[in-house]
């Protein structure tokens, strides 16, 4: 694995001629999170599907570059909005989906090892019709972290967790995804303030940074300097949508 | 209680059947009863049994082969974005010859024996399962194709992996299809050319004017053509189950 590089994505988009952001510059510092925030339909989604290289069926002009001048190409894992478990597969054959796919020999030691981190430890033989939806997307993720790349999308993985499950999935992707160059789509000042090495605003016109808390992350949930930050965030995108 | 209301169907039909008899008064030769089609069904048993062993064999064999070729065809097509230009109008137009039509020329091409028969009915089989097929493997949720590119999969993997699996269910439409079509397909081969078959036994107990036999081999063709149907109905809920994570595993 090549040492996770930094990303920056500048240039505008556009859906059938109506400008959707841009020109605007998306940093990605190498080896730390970056939470992205914005109200629905800023294009915080487009912006993970540029950097994947992914069709997007809107004109984007403009370049997406690492800072080692490599290809991104196979060294990104993504995590998308649904789960896009396969039905006939079992929770355990979908989390090493990546290496089949690819023909190469799963881990399933690993595999094993990251469905009981997320608490699926007893229903890895199980498929997904027989999970409720947070289980489903925390087998999502497991997936997604089960991947060895230096860069990470993970686009909303979190929002159909309840609030305890979600506390605890933030540690575990915070803790597997240490020193990886991580794009966080939330839409929760929590998650933000309590992950983000940095945090951006994504607005039409510009990727404004938000102070985030002095401490590194992750940060204690009931650390004072994190719930003011979750506090200033949330006032400023009420107003933002007001 | 499925079983029950089948069984008054039954007896529905053959009433209606036998009433038809008695208030148009046509003569045995025209229309039999259905006591006279039991008779005389009973009494050729041997024979219909034996004819009805050639007509299930061909269906099956042709079943089969059309299966298998449709379903390479669609995953040929699926997979190639040239193929399928340039094969799906072909394919098309081929439609628009009935099969019909071709009878006499498969007789002449593959002989009076079975094999002009099982030609026939891959024929009338193949569109209809290659098109299920195809369909379901062009279905695919563009997310997880997606997510398959990022992941680094090679197209032949996620045809295996994805989008084959994926398109079961819609290959078990197809084959519901097939199962009704196929013994068409054998019994028209029948009836241009052959020494064997229940289409060679009804025309030739047709002929003779023994409507009971002709009637009593419609009768067994019919409840092959069910049986068929019955089976690969089975069949195509397994696939459908597995492809939703309802079967065994």
């Amino acid at each position: 694995m090549t040492p996770p590089p930094a990303i920056t994505l500048q240039g505008s988009f556009s859906l059938a001629e109506t400008r959707l952001f841009g020109p605007l510059s998306v940093h990605l510092p190498a080896g730390q999170w970056t939470c992205l925030l914005g109200p629905s339909g800023v294009g915080k989604s487009t912006i993970l599907r540029l950097i994947l290289d992914l069709t997007t069926g809107g004109q984007f002009t403009g370049s997406v570059q690492a800072d080692d001048g490599q290809p991104l190409r196979d060294r990104i894992s993504y995590m998308a909005q649904s789960d896009l478990l396969l039905p006939w597969l079992t929770v355990l054959e979908n989390t090493v989906l990546g290496a089949r796919l690819r023909g190469e020999p799963p881990d399933l030691d690993r595999a094993r090892h990251l469905l009981s981190r997320v608490g699926l430890g007893a229903h890895q033989a199980k498929t997904p019709a027989a999970l409720s939806g947070g289980m489903r997307q925390r087998a999502a993720l497991a997936r997604a972290l089960i991947e060895v790349r230096p860069v990470v999308l993970l686009d909303e993985p979190f929002s159909a967790l309840d609030a305890g499950t979600r506390a605890d999935m933030q540690e575990l992707a915070a803790e597997v995804l240490k020193d990886k160059t991580v794009l966080l789509v939330t839409h929760d000042p929590a998650e933000a303030s309590r992950l983000g090495h940095q945090i951006l605003l994504l607005s039409p016109d510009a990727a404004t940074i938000w102070t985030p808390p002095p401490t590194p992350p992750i940060r204690a949930l009931q650390d004072p300097a994190t719930l003011a930050c979750q506090a200033d965030l949330l006032s400023h995108l009420r107003g933002q949508v007001r | 209680m499925r079983f029950l209301y089948g069984l008054a169907a039954l007896l529905v039909g053959l009433l209606v059947w036998q009433m038809l008899v008695w208030m148009t008064g046509a003569p045995h030769f025209i229309l039999p009863s259905p006591l006279r089609v039991a008779k005389a069904g009973f009494a050729s048993r041997a024979l219909i049994l034996e004819h009805t062993i050639v007509t299930a064999t061909e269906v099956v064999l042709g079943l089969i082969l059309g299966t298998l070729l449709g379903a390479l065809t669609a995953i040929q097509l699926a997979s190639s974005q040239w193929a399928q230009r340039l094969l799906l109008p072909i394919l098309v137009f081929t439609q628009a010859v009935p099969v019909f039509a071709l009878a006499p020329i498969l007789t002449l091409w593959f002989g009076y024996g079975m094999a002009s028969k099982i030609v026939m009915a891959v024929l009338i089989i193949y569109f209809p399962v290659t098109s299920a097929f195809h369909d379901g493997l062009t279905r695919v949720d563009s997310g997880l194709l997606d997510l398959a590119r990022t992941m680094g999969a090679t197209r032949w993997q996620v045809m295996r992996r994805i989008r084959i699996p994926h398109a079961l269910p819609s290959l078990g439409t197809g084959l519901r299809l097939a199962a009704v079509y196929a013994p068409i397909g054998a019994v028209i081969g029948e009836w241009v050319g052959a020494s064997k078959g229940l289409g060679y036994l009804m025309l030739l107990a047709n002929g003779r004017v023994k409507i009971d036999l002709m009637f009593a081999s419609l009768i067994a063709l019919a409840l092959l053509t069910v049986a068929l149907h019955k089976l690969v109905a089975v069949l195509a809920d397994r696939l459908s189950d597995y492809a939703r994570g309802q079967g065994q595993h």
